[in-house]
């Protein structure tokens, strides 16, 4: 197997993606020749030539229009947004059209093979608008899928599986480890399932449950914890939508509690849906409240952005409120 | 009631008829040469010489700048940069021909317009290194200025926003009579974003007293213009919204100073918004993350370097002896001496308390802020070590 970066691993899904399947095709803003800001979609167009690799004008709206489009007439769009914060320009075409069209047209058509990929959250001082974790918007609109992978090897498994769903996915991808998270990654073709959680580490206290770059401080609280004699179940969500209830619902009812880490605000974030269903699903096994350690409920900070995430010692503090309730 | 007939001016024809591109030649205003020297029974604009030195001494300040701060940034002394090089005359030259209370809504290469009204070095390294001394208190990435003061709006990331506010914030002036107009930048990439569509249609169909002044730069990162649109550039656009349309030289201050003049003219005198398409070479990277030898030659950057705004007004200034060239080294010296002590100064300068942290989310902390803070405050004095910039002042 490969080492690679998740950068790497997302250009070789999509070069596994297109090699299969020629009616693939990737676009967004700097994406063609130069391989997009951050790279993943580096030599795609030298491989593929520009009809299946472009540019577009600088449009998200247009963008996302365009990938409705194509989608519904068969084709496979790959659709990157330059950033998460970015996004919000397509939010008619995705909330609107990309999630309804095959509702509204009782099947006979639909946007399933499109997948929107975008970079998003903190941690690498881009202050206000290259930040945002928006993922709870999308979560509140029907029809979409949502996943969110937390390293090479997931990055590569889940995108070719984003790809080949027949629903519309929105993947997002932590920019802040993009070229930090290395790992061994196949160089061949593999999928992972969509829906389904990772349980990364076991134990019998406590669950931990993230998604996306959030997973290495729950990881380093963990084993804060454990030093304290605190035993954590860690659990990957991966798919934000739909979500894993049973992995982590099984979890709960094994520890008696749950922790949540979000880097959005604390307000409506994917995490307050989490915990009501858990809460309803688990109510006799929660042996205290479902602890949330989210970003605060103002836009995201740039000079306070340390003191604004979720971090391995604000999870760890919360992680003791839990057991010691 | 007035009688509407939306067909009353259209000619008819029996032929198909097929209006392309090029069937409409937008020229482009041009009054100095490359050399300095004017250009072949063109006039030199109606201004007077002191304000002409001023705009080239911001012109040279503004270059300064750059280079300055792009090192700093190398040296990891701040974050981000955003230069403006080979662009100074559009900012500069179009902010010399306005009121200095019109309406600035910029997009991030404008900081010479700013620096045109005063703005200090030490107010723009405040700004940079997002210290308590920003006006917008360390929240966006740097040379995202913003000056009431300036009347220099905010500036916002997502490209385009400010497009159809520039138009909103006009409609205001007139309603209330301020006898002030806006002027509102954006790049030809920013140019294909729906706000743009938005903001010209409304602008005019409103009547909203606002300049619209596209830097076509050539690249959006590392989209060339040829890739951003098949038309005729952005003045075309202009037409099709029924909006009186300048295309000028934007690396001659003599026309960029010239069109804005004029625009603001009609923009005041008949409540009517234009379009300034000034055209220019980014002759920096895209910002300090980009690379572009990626995608573009040094030829073609060296071909523009030939049209240096600053050496072509420099040449007119020295010619009309309004320009000592020994005096004008000195002068950028003093320049880049004043940015280097400012810099040193600036950055030790604390980051904002983190009460800052919730404030003007809303116009006074609800509750659940208050609480937030209260437990972030508490979480900091337990792991004082963690936060280093904050938690000495807790
Ligand atoms: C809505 C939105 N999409 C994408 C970006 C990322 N981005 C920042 S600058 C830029 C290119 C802008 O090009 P242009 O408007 O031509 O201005 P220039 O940089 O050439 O001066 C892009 C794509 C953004 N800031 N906002």
């Amino acid at each position: 197997m490969a080492k690679m970066n998740l950068l790497q691993a997302i250009n070789s899904a999509l070069i596994t993606a297109m090699t299969d399947d020629e009616r693939v095709m990737v676009f967004g803003e700097d994406v063609g020749h130069f391989g997009g800001v951050f790279r993943a979609t580096s030599h795609l167009q030298e491989k593929f030539g520009r009809a299946r690799c472009f540019n577009t004008p600088l449009t998200e709206q247009g963008i996302i229009g365009f990938a409705n489009g194509l989608a519904s007439q068969g084709s496979v769009p790959v659709a990157e947004i330059q950033f998460g914060d970015y996004i919000f320009p397509a939010f008619d075409q995705i909330v609107n059209e990309t999630a309804k069209w095959r509702y509204r047209s009782g099947g006979q058509f639909s946007c399933g093979t499109l997948t929107i990929r975008t970079p998003y959250g903190g941690g690498i001082a881009g202050g206000h608008y290259h930040s945002q974790s928006p993922e709870a918007y999308f979560a509140h609109t029907p029809g979409l899928k949502i996943v969110v992978p937390r390293n090479p090897y997931q990055a590569k498994g889940l995108l070719l599986s984003s790809i080949r769903d027949d629903n519309p996915v929105l993947f997002l991808e932590p920019k802040r480890i993009y070229r930090a998270s290395v790992g061994e990654v196949p160089e061949e073709d593999y999928e992972l399932p969509l829906g389904k959680a990772d349980v990364v580490k076991e134990g019998s206290d406590i669950t931990l449950l993230a998604w996306g770059q959030q997973m290495d401080y729950m990881e380093k609280a963990a084993e804060m914890a454990e030093k304290d004699g605190i035993s954590c179940e860690i659990i990957d969500l991966r798919s934000i939508l739909p979500w894993d209830v049973e992995a982590v619902c099984e979890s709960v009812a094994k520890t008696g509690r749950l922790l949540i880490a979000q880097e959005a605000p604390l307000t409506s974030g994917f995490a307050s849906e989490i915990a009501a269903t858990v809460q309803k699903r688990c109510f006799l096994n929660l042996e205290s409240p479902i602890e949330r350690v989210c970003g605060l409920d103002t836009p995201f900070p740039l000079a306070h952005e340390k003191e604004y995430l979720p971090d391995h010692l604000k999870v760890f503090e919360g992680i003791k409120r839990t057991v010691q309730f | 009631m007035k009688d509407r007939n939306h067909l009353a001016d259209i000619k008819s024809s029996h032929k198909v008829s097929i209006i392309e591109k090029g069937t409409v030649d937008i020229p482009m205003l041009q009054l100095l040469n490359a050399d300095g020297t004017l250009v072949k029974g063109a006039k030199k604009p109606d201004v007077d010489d002191d304000t002409l030195v001023k705009i080239y001494k911001t012109m040279r300040y503004i270059r300064i700048l750059d280079e300055r701060m792009i090192a700093a940034q190398r040296q990891g002394r701040i974050s981000f940069y955003l230069a403006s090089t080979g662009e100074e005359a559009a900012s500069v030259a179009s902010a010399a021909a306005l009121d200095n209370k019109d309406m600035i809504f910029s997009q991030y290469r404008e900081q010479g317009a700013l620096a045109y009204r005063g703005y200090t070095t030490e107010a723009f390294m405040n700004q940079m290194f997002s210290n308590e001394k920003d006006p917008n208190k360390g929240r966006q990435m740097p040379i995202h200025y913003g000056s009431k003061e300036h009347a220099f709006m905010t500036i916002s990331s997502p490209l385009g926003t400010q497009i159809p506010q520039a138009a909103g914030y006009a409609y205001g002036q007139k309603m209330q009579k301020e006898g002030k107009i806006t002027i509102c930048y954006f790049g030809e990439g920013a140019a294909s974003e729906g706000d743009f569509h938005a903001g010209l249609n409304m602008a005019a169909v409103l009547n909203c007293p606002c300049i619209f002044f596209c830097r076509n730069n050539g690249y959006a990162i590392s989209t060339p213009a040829d890739e951003q649109f098949a038309g005729d550039g952005i003045a075309s656009r202009g037409l099709g919204y029924g909006v009186k349309t300048i295309r000028v030289d934007g690396n001659d201050a003599f026309a960029v100073y010239a069109a804005t003049k004029k625009a603001r003219e009609i923009a005041l005198e008949e409540n009517a918004p234009v379009l300034i398409e000034a055209m220019s070479y980014r002759l920096a990277a895209h910002s300090t993350s980009d690379d572009p030898t990626g995608y573009r030659s040094k030829d073609e950057e060296e071909r523009w370097r030939q049209k240096d705004p600053i050496q072509r007004l420099g040449k007119y200034l020295s010619a009309k002896k309004l320009l000592d060239e020994e005096q004008d080294e000195k002068d950028a010296e003093q320049m880049r001496q004043t940015v280097l002590a400012e810099l040193k100064k600036v950055e030790k300068t604390d980051v904002c308390h983190i009460d800052e942290l919730i404030t003007d989310v809303y116009d006074k902390a609800p509750w659940h802020l208050q609480e937030q803070l209260d437990e972030l405050k508490a979480h900091m004095k337990k792991y004082p070590d963690a936060y280093p910039n904050t938690s000495g002042r807790l």
